[in-house]
Formats: structure tokens, C-alpha cells, sequence
């Protein structure tokens, strides 16, 4: 079980100033069974936020409440003062206007090629011209290193591909905040490399808030401003990458060495 | 002896268990198929219109369902002037057949029959097509860009099987009719002009208002279903194909049972 305080440090110094996201006690459980049990979390406006667990810890869970795609039992999630739980439809549509969100395997619409893909948002929200889309899809494809594949078919795509264009659609909107659903799962070590970097490039061009869920040690030490660690539906903690490292906590150094606690083994 | 341990208690308790559960589970049915509806019916009047979607539903519902709505009009219309003419000719009241395949298919085959083939080819598209886009993920993307999936994915989809069903059965009353004429001058020899008053001598706007009213419902119901079924699908691949085989199967109970209803209303 978990034993570990949650033990927190600030990324540099801007965690005096109001959080983009806070997360407050959320709770909730599926069929009986606790998948969140009062996470609590602080993220800052421009950070790279890790959230680092293993499977079933409830990432993917956490991760779809931010944006509001699945209700809490208790709890809040507040996004820039608003709480996105209480929202009325309408204003929970403009907060998650905010988001730009990158799934597992993409998610992409099968029945689009890649540039009605990430045309879409500015279809739905924007009254752009034509002309002003294909510019906007063309700079996107650029900043995820995919330019030129705008008229395949997704499932012409790689899976690193899919990634690629599920980011790009993500960013089409310019959103203040990105959220990333364990986006190296299922990729070999090169490939996951490449998506890194691409996470790394549009942090460091774009001016947003990331938040990304992962199980995979080297992708969260590459793109991490902070890293929490999941466990069992709850926090065990945040820190730094150097910071994480250090932390005496006997589950977190067994997940950093990759062996189990004996209790789980 | 314990009572927990009487067999016969155990099976009753585990027949009311199962009882409870298939009521529960008809519930949930049922909730379902409003919760869409009601979701539809609130987005349907809000922006964005999005045409170029309806228009493609409609395609796809109305012209590409023509040759399979079609051909069951025709046929049935065929078969009604066959088994009508050798019936009637044993109390010499062959006359009566143009009447009664006009008033029956109007009535009631081509709208039922025609919604039944239309829940085999659009209730199952409908169910494979949102539980694909579900347990891929692709309703959630649409969530997370701000667009609500039933405004986008269900309204148009609905839309287009509640206004095309009438036209599509305004075809099928005329395949149907024109098959009948063919059997019977053709093949029975029956007087065509004569024939061909019948058919209409007895017939009223009624009957054919109430067979596009019946229509209308029937295109709601099965697309409805379909969507309820796909939209809450679960469990991967599988799940697909059970959200699959029991939109067809609701949507054509459901069909049935609803055609009585309207048929009681209507008349």
C-alpha cells in the first residue's frame, strides 16, 4: 500500500503565482472499484507536467478529467479559476476550448485523410478561409516534422505518424494547454526518441502548459519540468526530474530500478 | 440444515437475480435510447448547422438505399397480386386485387418492410460506425475539441433517416404497385385499365399520409437505436459486433412493436 506523504517542490519558482490547473481531492471509482482516491495536484501556467504510474494506476482516468470527459465522484478541477466539474455544458465547451488533447493511438477520423483531420477544429470553431486553414495545417505538420503527408489516409500513417498528426491536430487550435495520453506507448525506442523531441520542439515554440501521462522512464526525464508519481489512485509525489530521483520513497525507487516491491511481486 | 444451503432456495434466488438483472438491463435500454433522443432533439436547432454532413447522410439513407428498398417494394408488390389473385378467384373477386395490393402496400407493407431492410442496412452502419469511433477513441477526440459528438456525429445521422424514410417509401408504394400491374396483366391477365383503376378507386390521401407518417417514426426509431447502440458501445472489437446484431434486432422489434401502436393511433 502506499505509505510515502506526498512530498512537492516547485519547477522555478512560479508556483507562488495562481495554478493553470488544480486538481482537488478527486475521487472516482468504476463498478466499485477505486480507480482515483483523492488525487491532489497544482499545475503551473508553461510547465511540462509528467504524471508517472504504472498500468491501472488510474493515469489515463486522471487525464480525461482535466478536460472533462468523465465526471468525478468528488472532487474538482479547476482550469484557470473555472471549475470544470460544475461547468453547465456550454461553459464546460469553452473551457475545453482551451485543451488540445494528443490520444494513445491518435484518434484520429478514419474517415478523414490527415489534413481534414487537423482542419477540422478550425473548421468547427474558426470562420477561416480555406486558404488561411491550409496555411495553419501546413505550419502544424511542419512544427511535428510531418510536412507533406497531408493527403494521406490515416491509415497509410505509422504509428509514430499517427502520434505526429494527432499532436498537430492538437495544436491547430493554438491551445493554452496540451494534454498528451502516454504518448510513446507501443513505439520502439527510436520512434519514441523522435516523439520526444517533438513534444520538447512544440514546448519550446509554442507557449503552453503540458501535460503528459506515461509509464516510460526516459520520455518523462526528457520532457519533464516536474514529475508526479501515481500510485493506486493517489499521489505519491512531485519533483523535479534531479529531484525525483532522489526520493527515498521504496515504491519510486523500485519503479526508477525496475523491480517491483516485494508486496507486488 | 442451513437455508443457504437448500437447493432449491439457491435456484430461485438465482432466478430472481437473473430477472432483476434482465429488467435492469432493459432499463438501462430504455434510458438509453431517451437520453439520445432527448440529446438529439436539444442540439438539433443549434449551431453550426453543418450541411455538407446532412447532405451526405441523406445520401447516404435516401439514394443509396434505393435499390434494396426498391426491389423488397417490388417483389412484395408482386407477391401480394399473386396469393391475392389465386385467393379471390375462389369467389370470382379478382377485380378487387389492385385494391388491395395498393391499400396494403400503402398502408402498411412498404413502410414496415421498408424500415425493416433500412434497420439491417443503416441501424447496423449507424451501430458499427459510432462504437468503432468510441472504443477508438475518436468520440472522446471530438469531446476534447470542444465539439459535442451527438451535435456532430448523431443529429445528422438521425436527421437524414427521419426526413428520408417518407420519400423512400413514397418510391417503394409506387415499385410495389407497378410490380402487382406487371403480375397481374402480365402474367395473370388481367384487364390493365381496369387494373389500373382499382388501384387507385379505393385508395385516400389518409392511407398513404399515414403509411409516410408511420415512415417518419420507423426512420427515427432505427436510427435512434442504432446510435444509442454505437455510442455506448464497450469492450473493443467484440463489443462492435454486439452493438452491431442488437441495434438490428431492437431496432426491428422496436419497429414492430411501435407499427401496431401507430397503426392504432393513425386509423
Amino acid at each position: 500500500m502506499a505509505s510515502a506523504a506526498p512530498t512537492s517542490e516547485p519547477a522555478s519558482g512560479a508556483l507562488a503565482a495562481r495554478p493553470k490547473i488544480a486538481v482537488v481531492d478527486l475521487w472516482k471509482a468504476f463498478d466499485g472499484k477505486e480507480v482515483l482516491r483523492g488525487v491532489d495536484l497544482d499545475i503551473v501556467a508553461g510547465e511540462s507536467f509528467v504524471v508517472l504510474g504504472g498500468s491501472g494506476a488510474g493515469k489515463s482516468v486522471l487525464l480525461k478529467h482535466l478536460i472533462g470527459l468523465i465526471h468525478p465522484d468528488r472532487g474538482h478541477v479547476i482550469v484557470d479559476g473555472e471549475d470544470i466539474v460544475c461547468a453547465d455544458p456550454s461553459v464546460c465547451l469553452r473551457i475545453r476550448r482551451k485543451f488540445g488533447m494528443s490520444f494513445q493511438e491518435g484518434a484520429l477520423f478514419d474517415s478523414m485523410n490527415v489534413f481534414e483531420n487537423i482542419a477540422f477544429p478550425l473548421r468547427r470553431h474558426t470562420k477561416m478561409t480555406e486558404a488561411e486553414i491550409a496555411d495553419r495545417v501546413h505550419e502544424c505538420l511542419e512544427l511535428v516534422n510531418l510536412d507533406g503527408v497531408g493527403r494521406k489516409a490515416t491509415n497509410e500513417l505509422s504509428g509514430g505518424m499517427r502520434r505526429r498528426v494527432g499532436f498537430a491536430r492538437a495544436i491547430a487550435l493554438q491551445p493554452e494547454i496540451l494534454l498528451f495520453d502516454e504518448p510513446n506507448t507501443g513505439l520502439d525506442p527510436l520512434t519514441s526518441a523522435v516523439i520526444d523531441s517533438v513534444i520538447v520542439h512544440m514546448r519550446e515554440s509554442l507557449p503552453v502548459t503540458m501535460v503528459t501521462i506515461t509509464h516510460d522512464l526516459r520520455s518523462a526525464f526528457r520532457i519533464a519540468d516536474r514529475i508526479a508519481m501515481l500510485r493506486e489512485g493517489r499521489i505519491l509525489a512531485v519533483a523535479t526530474p534531479d529531484g525525483f530521483r532522489q526520493l527515498p520513497d521504496p515504491y519510486i525507487q523500485g519503479f526508477l530500478a525496475g523491480e517491483p516491491l516485494e508486496e507486488e511481486a | 440444515m442451513r437455508p443457504r444451503e437448500r437447493p432449491g432456495r439457491g435456484r430461485l434466488h438465482r432466478g430472481l437475480e437473473a430477472l432483476g438483472a434482465a429488467i435492469v438491463g432493459a432499463g438501462e435500454e430504455v434510458g438509453r435510447f431517451f437520453f439520445i433522443l432527448y440529446k438529439t432533439l436539444f442540439w438539433t436547432f443549434r449551431r453550426p448547422f453543418d450541411l455538407r454532413e446532412w447532405a451526405r447522410q441523406m445520401v447516404r439513407v435516401g439514394v443509396d438505399s434505393l435499390p434494396v428498398v426498391g426491389l423488397t417494394a417490388m417483389f412484395t408488390g408482386m407477391v401480394m397480386a399473386l396469393q391475392t389473385f389465386r385467393g379471390f378467384e375462389r369467389f370470382h373477386a379478382e377485380g378487387f386485387v389492385a385494391s388491395v395490393v395498393s391499400l396494403s402496400l400503402t398502408r402498411e407493407l412498404a413502410p414496415v418492410l421498408s424500415a425493416l431492410m433500412m434497420a439491417g442496412r443503416i441501424g447496423s452502419a449507424l451501430a458499427a460506425e459510432l462504437g468503432t469511433m468510441r472504443v477508438t477513441e475518436q468520440i472522446d477526440a471530438l469531446y476534447a475539441m470542444a465539439t459535442e459528438p451527438i451535435h456532430y456525429l448523431v443529429v445528422p445521422r438521425v436527421g437524414a433517416c427521419t426526413l428520408m424514410l417518407p420519400p423512400l417509401v413514397m418510391c417503394a408504394n409506387g415499385l410495389g404497385i407497378l410490380g402487382g400491374w406487371m403480375v397481374a396483366v402480365e402474367l395473370l391477365g388481367a384487364n390493365p385499365v381496369v387494373y389500373w383503376q382499382r388501384t387507385f378507386q379505393y385508395l385516400e390521401l389518409n392511407d398513404v399520409m399515414s403509411g409516410l407518417i408511420k415512415a417518419a417514426v420507423f426512420g427515427l426509431i432505427l436510427s435512434v437505436t442504432g446510435c444509442a447502440k454505437g455510442y455506448f458501445t464497450s469492450g473493443g472489437a467484440e463489443g462492435v459486433g454486439r452493438s452491431t446484431t442488437a441495434a438490428v434486432v431492437m431496432g426491428s422489434l422496436v419497429i414492430l412493436l411501435s407499427d401496431f401502436f401507430l397503426t392504432k393511433i393513425l386509423f
